[in-house]
């Protein structure tokens, strides 16, 4: 074990609702697949409403990149095809059967491969789409020569699940991930732990990697902040990344050749029920793993945490990348003065109300603005809370001006937008940073390629 | 207050799209936002918000500037009746002075919002809460006996000139409130300086010298000793625009927008440090009276304390890197005290200081970003020469 790095920056928010650490299995009965999950992702169909599948079977393609292919999580019919504005692919529904059947794809040794054969493999099973590439945070490119592979064993978002608690019992499968991801690039790949909560021999034996331990708040558990501390980004560089659980289900698949795309998520949120982990499957419908266990308030539900999660229906789908359901209540009360009020209620990084007085307390948080949006005016907020060697607001600035050499030379490579979610948290001006900066990491792919 | 909401919900249809008032849409949401916070909730990215906005800020900077105002009022009574030669109690005192000085508070909010309103509401946009500010920072940094009309054209052209011209509220270059005040000072000089224009109905053939209108008539070192003292500064109970004089009340509101993180310590700190550096520097020099005068009390005379804690501290026209911060702080301080010096006793040398730094914070800021961009560039050589 390398030395700890502290990562200084950040804040930790305290919201009612973690989840209990029991396990419910809750086998998924609706599952689908979400082209909109994948950014820079232009699908094209290969099967139609009615088609029976198995697991690993392939439903739809990237246009642009023909070899990169998605399968399906689990055996099952195709139910429905949804499809938005302009026929843009939104959902395909898979009901799923019980007989769980998956495509063989041969199982083996990662150790005996090769990186010709591990790549293939994963492209053929559809697991190739759990690789993402820094920058811009879309899946990696099998062509490329990425410098590392990078992992981050916790979660320290808001009411983020316990990698610890979800990896316990699973260490052979998690090596054989980590050992067909050793084939992927000439350079290390990284597990990085936290040197006080991580305690999970899963992790901390785990050979073939290279173990950095590190401290912080949030956001010390994204890539982004530990890339900056340990190993910066420069431009033309490329990394992996692979979420911790995604590298169990890869081992899973070297190691029996199948397809098993079981995972434990968290569902968390002041008004869920009961809050706890159920053991399901990718791709899961949320009324499946949530019934009769929320409030009947006016609800808010995010596939993801609050941060950085996407808004889904009551019978919304978990989004591909998602080990976490959050559900908050919906903030459409208007307070009376409430910019002059105390509002005890609320949660604030300033010292304009009195939260800093309870640093201990949790919250409930609406999804109220609590504000309306106005132009760039409180300065040093940002910096206050960014763990980047980057001037966040300059660069933000750089983005909506689209000026790309101003970009590149405030280190837009080294960021994705969801390394931005705590900055538009704490915005005075409610600035919509993330989505800025999504369409600006965009922008410049398009630009660039 | 359910009855108030509801009365709102069913007249906000008549400003929006469509309605019959849909022109006066910005003035409507304005008083609307005023009275409640909306039920908005979050459309794209975080799904949950801090509980802070610009209102609270505002609200919390003006809260700040009180103290500074309340003495203000007082100081006024205090100083007119020590004019005529009159004693008054506490509550007359503070009673004349309020007054005196409300109005002036009035014309400067009615005349700025106004303009505000008006351009917010030709841009389609919300009323921004900047002039919140501003509105109460212009009447404390006049004399008391200015015109009332003069206020009001002077706070109509810092608003256009100074903010809405360059796009409203986080856009300005230069402190709209100080804009204001430059403007009265050079368009109507005899009634921004002098000795007759401190005191409220200030008696023929008396005068009402502030420290540094004194200090123009000085020629030696001896004539230092008819200023006021460092305790008479410090509290305030002396001549100069209405909130300026008072070091103790404003720092007081500095203390309360340090503790609640909304000014920067880093530009207050430098302002001070500053402007104290180049004090020093002078008695060290010594070679006329003028650097002379105490370092420290550079510090309490003028409006030196009032631009250090609330004109420089604005954060859309400082430096917005933390390092510009001390270098723009520093230079306010070191101007300020320079332009006292050597251009003897010339009054506002703060109010021009800060001004001039407005004006190069962006410079400032510059060099400071392109050392970071330098460093980025010599790790990506260093990477790409390996």
């Amino acid at each position: 074990m390398s030395k700890t790095t502290t990562i200084k920056k950040g804040l930790d928010i305290k919201l009612v609702g973690e989840a209990e650490k029991t396990i419910t299995e809750i086998h998924a009965k609706h599952v689908a697949l979400k082209p909109t999950d994948f950014t820079g992702v232009f699908p094209k169909l290969l099967v139609k409403e009615g088609d029976k599948i198995k697991a690993g079977s392939p439903v739809f393609f990237d246009k642009y990149r023909d070899n990169i292919v998605f399968t399906s999580p689990v055996s099952g019919i195709i139910t429905e095809i949804r499809r938005g504005a302009k026929r843009k692919l939104l959902e395909i529904r898979i009901d799923a059967d019980d007989t769980n059947e998956s495509i063989d794809f041969g199982s083996a040794d990662p150790k005996s491969l090769d990186k010709e054969s591990v790549s293939e493999k994963l492209l053929k099973s559809g697991l190739w789409s759990l690789i993402k590439q820094r920058p811009y945070s879309v899946i990696a490119n099998p062509n490329d020569q990425p410098k590392s592979i990078h992992i981050s064993g916790f979660d320290n978002g808001p009411l983020g699940p316990d990698y610890d608690f979800i990896l316990h019992g699973k260490g052979e499968d998690f090596q054989a991930g980590l050992d067909v991801l050793k084939h992927l690039t000439q350079g290390e790949v990284n597990l990085n732990v936290h040197a006080d909560h991580t305690k999970t021999k899963v992790l901390l034996s785990s050979k073939n990697v290279n173990i950095n331990s590190i401290k912080g708040k949030y956001p010390s558990g994204m890539i982004g902040p530990q890339l900056a501390a340990l190993d910066p980004m420069n431009k033309g560089e490329i990394v992996w990344t692979v979420n911790v659980q995604d590298v169990v289900t890869i081992g899973r698949l070297f190691l029996s050749g199948k397809i098993n795309s079981e995972k434990l998520i968290a569902i968390t949120g002041s008004e869920v029920l009961k809050p706890r982990y159920i053991k399901t499957n990718y791709g899961v419908c949320l009324s499946d793993v949530l019934k009769d266990n929320v409030s009947d308030a006016d609800k808010r539900f995010i596939s993801g945490n609050v941060l950085t999660g996407s808004q889904v229906e009551e019978n919304g789908y978990l989004g591909w990348y998602d080990n976490q359901i959050t559900v908050i209540p919906e903030g459409t009360e208007s307070r009376f003065i409430g910019w002059i009020t105390p509002n005890l209620d609320l949660f604030s990084f300033s010292k304009s109300m009195f939260s800093w007085l309870t640093p201990n307390k949790k919250y409930t948080l609406t999804t109220n603005m609590n504000g309306g949006e106005r132009a760039f005016v409180m300065t040093g907020q940002f910096e206050k809370i960014f763990p980047f060697d980057i001037y966040p607001m300059q660069l933000i600035k750089a983005v909506m001006a689209e000026d790309i050499d101003m970009m590149e030379q405030l280190g837009i490579y080294e960021v994705e937008a969801e390394d931005f979610a705590l900055l538009e948290f704490i915005s005075t001006s409610k600035i919509e940073i993330q989505s800025i900066m999504a369409d600006g990491l965009e922008f410049l792919r398009k630009e660039l390629s | 207050m359910k009855a108030l909401k509801n009365y709102l919900d069913k007249v906000r249809p008549n400003f929006q799209k469509g309605g019959k008032f849909e022109y006066l849409h910005s003035t409507f949401d304005a008083f609307d936002t005023f009275l409640f916070v909306p039920g908005h909730v979050t459309k794209k990215g975080s799904h949950i918000r801090d509980g802070i906005d610009l209102k609270r800020t505002m609200f919390m900077v003006v809260m700040a500037v009180m103290p500074a105002m309340f003495f203000g009022m007082w100081n006024v009574g205090h100083l007119h009746f020590l004019n005529i030669n009159e004693t008054a109690t506490f509550m007359e005192t503070f009673f004349y002075g309020f007054l005196k000085v409300v109005p002036l508070v009035i014309v400067a909010y009615v005349a700025g919002l106004g303009v505000e309103f008006i351009f917010a509401q030709l841009r389609g946009h919300d009323v921004n809460e900047g002039f919140l500010v501003s509105g109460i920072l212009i009447p404390l940094i006049v004399p008391v006996s200015t015109p009332l009309w003069m206020v009001a054209v002077a706070t109509i052209f810092a608003v256009i000139i100074g903010k809405e011209v360059f796009g409203g509220t986080g856009m300005n270059i230069v402190n709209p409130a100080l804009l204001a005040r430059a403007f009265l000072f050079f368009a109507y000089p005899s009634n921004m300086s002098g000795d007759k224009v401190w005191i409220a109905e200030q008696v023929d053939g008396t005068s009402g010298a502030t420290p540094l209108g004194h200090l123009l008539t000085a020629t030696e070192k001896a004539d230092l000793n008819a200023l006021p003292s460092v305790m008479e500064s410090f509290i305030g109970t002396i001549p100069g625009s209405v909130g300026e004089t008072s070091t103790l009340a404003i720092l007081l509101g500095g203390a309360f927008l340090l503790i609640t993180g909304i000014a920067s310590w880093r530009v207050m700190l430098s302002v001070f440090a500053g402007g104290y550096a180049m004090g020093l520097l002078f008695n060290v020099i010594d070679a006329n009276v003028y650097m002379g005068i105490p370092a420290h009390m550079h510090l309490v005379i003028g409006g030196f304390a009032f631009g250090a804690v609330f004109m420089a501290t604005d954060p859309v026209t400082a430096a917005q890197t933390n390092t510009g911060k001390y270098i723009y702080g520093m230079l306010i301080g070191v101007m300020a005290v320079l332009i006292r010096v050597v251009n003897p006793a010339y009054p506002e040398g703060m109010m021009l200081a800060i001004l001039l730094l407005n004006v190069f914070a962006p410079t400032i800021d510059y060099y400071v970003v392109q050392s970071n961009i330098k460093r980025r560039l010599k790790r990506l050589n260093k990477v790409t020469a390996s």
